[in-house]
């Protein structure tokens, strides 16, 4: 039997800045997760990945991070997902106070 | 300090005009990612977790007042007004666009310095002793020799791609500074019996996921055979080492597989075919090279407001106790200052920051800096009676904390809050521990101790020898730090063991806090130190206090 597919986003980063970016559902990049599409099917999974990857001039490093449903939209779930979010702690520098 | 000549200055103009090519071939979609990837690689630039970072290499660790000037300057306009100074005598930006690299290379060619080599299966900066040329203790100045590596290394045909990066560490000096034990190639200046300086040279040494001890390859190489030699351990290296599994690639392994007995005799093969074919033209550049590291010429001075400074300010007294080093020279000493202030990350410098220290390199230092592998700034030669006036120039530009070799001198690598490979975070780790101990007012009590903090298995923040080495990793999904102990390294280079399980990142700091009053416990004296200590005594006292007294909590 496969592993049940748990709930993921597509995150990337910005060519130009090197800032990470999720995949909405519109096929825009955002720098805010909330507005990512959660994929949770993992058929479509497949299929908004290529996607995503096909965009090789506008993205680097296309992925699939888990995520789960929040009330504002998806939310990391991973520790790592969660520091792509905000920025470093040791400065108010990146997401943190530019999203 | 060396001065670039034509040759340098147009291959580093060169290069520049290269990458700006190449980012502009990215930009516009005539490269793929992976056919960028190498060059920009090639040129120091990395993509991170939450940017692009560009690690520029600071040559053996010395800079001009001009260069750092530069780099202050680089930081205001194209990043966030600061710089991180590396455990490899690198500086790195958090926070470059890929628009903006060409130019900011080209503002490092300018004050001649760049980011070639830095990134890489290649040969990287070749770095040394941090108190090189000032050093009471040393044989000759290594950085002539760094310089030639660097000459020799960079865009050297043979070796742009290698199984895996390489680095090279030299020190002049008996007491290693430069950890040359933990890298790829140390060479350790000793002299032979007939008195003339030469090299020790130690091969195999690393930290990461396989830590080694660099063992001695060669017991004394004449200076004049430094470049075939070390051409030949490369080039024996590159043919042998493994590029089938890149954990497995760099040369220490390629020693332990093969034995030191049959590289060194496959190495001694190779330098034989290699020596006739430098017909003396390196050594020529040696002496030219050379030449350009004379000593500054020092003056004869009287020290008595040094002395009444001591006397009359507690504060300055407690700084010239740790952050001052003895110099060759009568009347003068070598200042660290220190970039590990309590609560700050360790290592980051502001644009003002690294002006002011480029105005008292200028005004006291004979014009020179210092980027030690500790993380710190070094002003290697200045006359005493300038310190009181240099120290109220860093008190005024928060550079003056008195920590240097006390617990809250910590090494951290940038972890998982830059750093793409890193499983854990450091940098907010060092940040506590050394607040900690702070509030605790017990650091210089407790006296020499070196924490190094790793934010992943790599082990950029040499947690492995760290006196308390703290390493982080992911643990089904949350951040665990686990502890070695013992670690050193100097010329008699240790692997710290390992305590047991690891600690959360809420425990880690009271963790290390069990360790170092069980020290003060332990010790016979205030002379034993830490390391001393635990030579003595074991790791037993230790595990007792990180772990026996949280299962008593728990029954409690």
């Amino acid at each position: 039997m496969s592993r049940r597919f748990t709930p993921k986003v597509i995150t990337a980063n910005a060519l130009l800045e090197g800032d990470v970016v999720w995949q909405t559902a519109d096929d825009r990049w955002t720098r805010d997760i909330r507005e990512a599409e959660l994929i949770e099917d993992e058929a479509h999974a497949d299929i908004r990945l290529l996607d995503a990857s096909a965009q090789r001039n506008v993205v680097v490093g296309v992925y699939l991070a888990d995520a789960k449903a929040g009330a504002e939209g998806p939310e990391p779930v991973h520790f790592r997902e969660a520091f792509r979010t905000r920025g470093p702690s040791n400065y108010a520098h990146g997401k943190q106070v530019e999203v | 300090m060396y001065k670039y000549n034509d040759f340098d200055e147009a291959f580093v103009r060169e290069r520049v005009e290269q990458f700006r090519g190449q980012v502009a071939r990215r930009i516009d979609g005539s490269l793929t990612e992976d056919e960028f990837r190498p060059l920009r690689l090639m040129n120091g630039l990395y993509l991170q977790l939450h940017a692009y970072m560009l690690r520029v290499a600071i040559p053996y660790g010395t800079l001009n007042p001009s260069q750092m000037r530069q780099l202050a300057y680089i930081a205001e306009r194209w990043d966030k007004g600061y710089g991180h100074f590396t455990t490899r005598q690198n500086i790195q930006y958090n926070w470059p666009k890929l628009e903006d690299v060409p130019d900011i290379l080209s503002a490092l060619a300018d004050v001649e310095m760049h980011a070639i080599q830095t990134s890489g299966n290649t040969i990287r900066n070749v770095t040394a002793d941090h108190f090189a040329g000032a050093a009471a203790d040393e044989i000759e100045d290594p950085r002539p020799v760094a310089e030639l590596l660097r000459q020799w290394s960079t865009d050297h045909p043979e070796f742009q791609f290698l199984p895996r990066k390489f680095k090279i560490a030299v020190t002049g000096s008996p007491n290693d500074r430069a950890v040359t034990r933990a890298h790829d190639i140390g060479l350790r200046m000793v002299r032979n019996d007939a008195g003339e300086p030469g090299f020790e040279v130690i091969v195999g040494g690393g930290l990461g996921r396989t830590p080694m001890v660099g063992k001695v390859i060669r017991g004394f190489l004449p200076k004049a055979d430094l470049l075939p030699y070390v051409e030949a351990v490369v080039s024996v290296w590159n043919l042998l080492g493994r590029r089938d599994n890149k954990y497995k690639a760099r040369i220490k392994i390629t020693v332990h597989e093969h034995g030191l007995e049959e590289i060194q005799r496959l190495v001694e093969d190779r330098f034989a075919e290699l020596r006739p074919a430098f017909g003396g033209v390196d050594q020529d550049l040696l002496t030219q090279i050379e030449a350009q590291f004379a000593q500054p010429h020092y003056v004869a001075k009287s020290t008595a407001a040094f002395d009444a400074a001591r006397a009359a300010n507690p504060a300055f007294r407690s700084w010239s106790d740790t952050n001052l080093a003895q110099h060759r020279t009568d009347g003068y000493a070598i200042v660290t200052v220190s970039i590990k202030k309590h609560g700050a990350t360790p290592g980051d410098a502001t644009a003002d920051q690294m002006r002011v220290m480029a105005d008292l390199a200028e005004t006291y230092g004979h014009g020179e800096l210092r980027i030690s592998h500790e993380q710190n700034v070094i002003l290697p030669h200045v006359h005493k009676s300038d310190l009181p006036a240099v120290y109220q120039a860093l008190r005024a530009a928060d550079l003056a904390t008195a920590n240097v070799g006390l617990i809250s001198d910590i090494i951290a690598c940038p972890g998982m809050d830059y750093c793409a490979l890193a499983t854990a975070r450091s940098i907010p780790v060092a940040q506590e521990i050394a607040t900690r101990f702070d509030e605790l007012k017990l650091e210089h009590e407790v006296g020499p101790l070196k924490i190094k903090i790793s934010g992943c298995i790599n082990a950029c923040g040499h947690h492995h020898v760290g006196h308390i080495g703290i390493l982080g990793l992911d643990r089904a999904g949350v951040e665990n730090y686990q502890i070695t102990l013992g670690g050193d390294g100097t010329e008699d280079m240790v692997v710290g063991d390992k305590t047991g399980p690891g600690f959360a990142y809420d425990e880690i700091t009271g963790a290390v806090e069990r360790i170092v009053l069980a020290y003060l416990e332990v010790r016979t004296s205030a002379e034993e130190t830490f390391l001393q200590a635990y030579r003595r005594v074991g790791i037993g006292p230790f595990k007792a206090a990180l772990y026996e007294q949280g299962e008593e909590a728990d029954a409690a």
